[in-house]
């Protein structure tokens, strides 16, 4: 079992001046919150990225051996507003309406960051060089890290797809990795937000009565109750997720600033103790680098991972709710032909209308059970790794940790 | 000569926090200046600090005959001669315990000579070392000795650091307290001065004390704008102070430069302990969710590798608790105390400025009655003439006095601070290397936690 987001990514960052171009062997961690199975026929990725001012550039790299496509192997740019479209026309697929849709990746927002960047630059007559090109590498670390998780959401997207047997085969689908030239999709108008927000309105609305028709058959039965208690468990751990792993950001912080002043302190002080203070500012100055990455770790295999299933069981809710409106459609049309034969009026009509609605439920309840079951093997998959990998990343810095705190406190002891 | 330094360690109490206690009535005395916020901005009643010794008590300064003025090698062997004492001389050494208002219905207080195994336990209120700090500082200060401040009276930081959305515990408060009386009490028994001086032996022993009045409470940052309103006064002097002794200079210097730093550093980890703390309940927070989502998950296996999960980021909240508390009891206060004696060195300096000033106002007025009486001389009143002659007799006497003192001062000062300096390195030294320690501590559980997790992820099939 491979997973599809391995692959090294090259980022060009215009806008900052020392951005790196490769990310180091560790580094390329990208987060894979899905386990998926590729094969020959296609394997998708992301190959390099561009974040531009407003903008980041994919460029979406295909290898294949369908006779579908021209060349065995190709690349084309994207944009977000391409991925949304794309995965806006799988939801509005009737076809589709079986399958959990892969869920669309979130928009690359990087104001946070570029907002931090313009302050510093604001503040840089206020502080030593020294603080100012400190707080300006931890802030372009920051503004990377936000990058690769953009471009490791979008690759799954892609990934899942191409690993889906029927979504992968989507003429869209193709469109989008093949076609090299701008797919003209624009973003949503105002009144086409507003007509989408009106439909979720409706969507919940009639979500709240289809869930409440009891289900006859056990799985989805059980399926309906569990994700919907599921869904708001891993939303609550997903929030608290983030709430540790920003206080554990602002004490790095916190140590960061720490470690200067004491080397100012150690380079001002002419008795004994400069050297301790110099030691232990050398140190601090260690081991916040590595309580930062502890902290962007946690977020790249627990907090995303969170978040990615808190999308996926709202695809995999969204699945239910077709297959209960189906339901529904089909219960009401048995009760019309019922009424037609009574009445013996427009009995054709109805019987044709109760064959078609009978036929989507059950070619929705068919592919929906697998893809249930095939949701719960890929998040297993999923937390296992990414709690393997968590726990030994926790190890591997606490064990750093200790090294450096250690040696220093040798080094301090030895010198009483 | 000076009695030899003893050398103790501060004692950080570095126990676990004290368990909840329970106010009963008797508590009320007590707790009434802890609601009591005591602002920097606020008007402090008059502190009692006077250029002179307060009458009823007799000053302990040694009476030495004037002194060339000292210079950079005289300092030199004046240390020398401390170390030789401090060997073949007696030693004080003193351990000072504070404990719980609860038990004892007023801070326990107890005094242990290491030497002669004496010991002594006393019941003081929160005021009574107010009021010892106050007595000290109005002996000593004008003559350079460097009194430790008393703890704060508010509950606020120095810094004004917001301690987490919750205050601080009633618990916790008192511990903050009465770890901060401790080490008062301990750096002023380590002075060798003041551990001989009878207001601190009476504290230390006396089963009884007078109630200190409250005019009297003199708090850390009473000092500190006591301190500034001194220096404001001796800044608005016309003739600014001829310092012919490069040391002084370069020690306010010194002093200024630290104060600056340390209080940054404090700053920042007062914010280390706020950001740790809250890491901690959030930790808290995310166990709790976790565990529920644990139960909500229908895989078995994955179910139970979720619930290990919340267990683990328990017992890594309980970790984070305990390094905020080391964050703050070890690293946080010692900052802060240091903040506030550096207060009482530059308050010490400004003495020896004002000192100077007393001597030059005499010399000027001594100049002052020898031309009046000069004039006098042609102007055929020999009553006045006397009195003249009688007054310049007096103001001459007036100008050598002011001469020793300022001698005076300013050896003491530099004995105070080459013990001051010796003391601080010790401190941070210990400091540092305990708060170090508690760090790998926090390392090495963090360790065991992952490492028993570890096993539980790879488990899920």
């Amino acid at each position: 079992i491979n997973n599809c987001a391995g692959l090294p990514c090259r980022f060009h960052q215009k806008g900052l001046d020392d951005g790196p171009d490769f990310l180091s062997e560790e580094d390329r961690g990208v987060t894979v919150n899905v386990d998926l199975q590729t094969d020959a026929t296609l394997q998708v990725d992301i190959s390099d990225a561009l974040s531009e001012r407003d903008k980041v550039k994919f460029t979406v790299h295909t290898k294949s051996t369908l006779p579908n496509f021209k060349q065995n192997e190709f690349s084309v740019v994207r944009q977000h507003e391409e991925f949304i479209w794309l995965h806006d026309s799988f939801v509005e697929n009737e076809d589709y309406a079986g399958f959990i849709i892969p869920p669309a990746p979130p928009r690359p927002d990087f104001d946070a960051s570029r907002e931090k960047l313009q302050k510093l630059g604001e503040g840089e007559g206020s502080m030593t060089k020294e603080e100012f090109t400190k707080m300006k590498q931890e802030l372009e670390a920051e503004y990377l890290a936000i990058f690769k998780k953009t471009v490791a959401m979008h690759e799954v997207f892609l990934c899942r797809v191409a690993a889906h047997p029927v979504l992968r085969k989507d003429l869209n689908f193709h469109v989008f990795l093949e076609y090299n030239q701008d797919l003209s999709v624009r973003g949503k108008n105002k009144k086409e937000k507003l007509e989408d927000f009106f439909k979720n309105v409706v969507k919940s609305a009639d979500g709240v009565i289809v869930a409440g028709v009891k289900d006859v058959d056990d799985f989805f039965e059980h399926e309906k109750t569990f994700l919907l208690e599921y869904h708001n468990r891993v939303k609550d751990a997903s929030i608290k997720s983030d709430r540790m792993i920003r206080s554990h950001k602002s004490a790095a912080d916190d140590i960061n600033r720490i470690a200067s002043t004491l080397y100012t302190l150690g380079t001002q002080d002419s008795t004994d103790v400069c050297k301790f203070f110099l030691k232990v500012s050398e140190l601090f100055e260690k081991t916040r680098k590595i309580e930062a990455r502890v902290a962007a770790d946690e977020d790249l295999k627990l907090a995303d991972l969170l978040k990615y299933y808190l999308r996926e069981s709202q695809a995999a809710k969204d699945l239910l709710y077709r297959r209960g409106r189906a339901l529904v459609d089909y219960e009401n049309a048995n009760k019309a032909l019922d009424k037609a034969r009574a009445k013996n009026k427009d009995v054709l009509q109805a019987e044709t209308t109760q064959q078609v609605c009978c036929q989507k439920f059950e070619k929705i309840s068919e592919s929906a059970k697998q893809e249930l079951i095939d949701f719960k093997t890929r998040r297993v998959a999923a937390f296992r790794k990414n709690l393997v990998e968590l726990a030994e990343l926790e190890l591997k810095h606490a064990k750093g940790n200790l090294q450096l705190l250690q040696s220093c406190l040798a080094v301090l002891k030895g010198d009483t | 000569p000076p009695s030899c330094l003893p050398a103790e360690d501060i004692s950080t109490n570095s126990n676990g926090p004290k368990q909840e206690i329970l106010l009963d009535d008797d508590q009320e005395d007590l707790f009434a200046e802890a609601t009591e916020e005591v602002s920097l901005d606020s008007p402090e009643r008059e502190p009692i600090l006077s250029d002179g010794p307060s009458p009823a008590i007799t000053p302990v300064t040694p009476t030495v005959i004037i002194t060339p003025r000292a210079e950079a090698s005289m300092f030199d062997r004046s240390l020398d001669e401390d170390e030789d004492t401090e060997e073949n001389g007696d030693t004080f050494d003193m351990q000072i315990t504070v404990s719980d208002p609860e038990k004892v219905g007023g801070f326990g207080c107890t005094s242990l000579n290491l030497f002669s195994r004496n010991e002594f336990s006393v019941k003081r209120r929160f005021s009574d070392f107010l009021g010892l700090h106050s007595k000290l500082a109005s002996k000593y200060m004008h003559i350079g000795y460097i009194v430790p401040p008393a703890p704060e009276k508010s509950i606020v930081g120095m810094t004004k650091v917001k301690v987490g959305k919750e205050d601080l515990s009633s618990a916790e408060f008192v511990e903050k307290r009465r770890s901060a009386l401790q080490r008062y009490l301990t750096r002023t028994v380590t002075h060798p001065a003041l551990l001989k001086d009878p207001d601190v032996i009476q504290f230390l022993e006396n089963t009884e004390l007078p109630r200190a009045v409250s005019t009297q409470a003199l708090s850390g940052a009473g000092i500190l704008r006591m301190v500034n309103k001194a220096a404001e006064a001796v800044n608005k002097m016309t003739i600014k102070m001829n310092e012919s002794d490069a040391w002084f200079e370069e020690k306010q210097q010194q002093f200024e430069n630290l104060d600056i730093q340390l209080r940054k550093l404090h700053a920042s980890v007062e914010s280390l302990v706020c950001h740790r703390k809250e890491l901690s309940v959030n930790t808290a927070s995310f166990a709790k969710s976790a565990a529920m989502l644990g139960n909500s998950e229908d895989h078995t296996a994955l179910s139970r590798a979720l619930s290990q999960l919340a267990e683990v980021e328990e017992k890594i909240d309980q970790l984070h608790q305990e390094q905020a508390y080391a964050d703050f009891y070890l690293f946080s206060e010692l900052l802060g105390d240091y903040v506030r004696l550096i207060a009482a060195v530059k308050g010490v300096f400004d003495q020896r400025m004002k000192t100077w000033s007393k001597w030059q106002d005499a010399q000027l007025l001594l100049q002052r009655k020898r031309e009046a009486e000069t004039k006098l001389q042609y102007a055929n009143k020999p009553d006045k003439l006397q009195q003249a002659k009688d007054e310049i007799k007096e103001w001459e006497t007036k100008v050598q006095q002011g001469e020793r003192d300022f001698e005076q001062i300013s050896k003491n000062i530099r004995q105070e601070v080459g013990r001051f300096e010796k003391q601080r390195v010790k401190d941070f030294k210990v400091v540092i290397i305990k708060y170090l320690e508690s760090l790998v501590h926090t390392q090495q559980q963090l360790i065991k936690y992952w490492e028993a997790f570890l096993p539980e992820a790879k488990a899920i099939a």
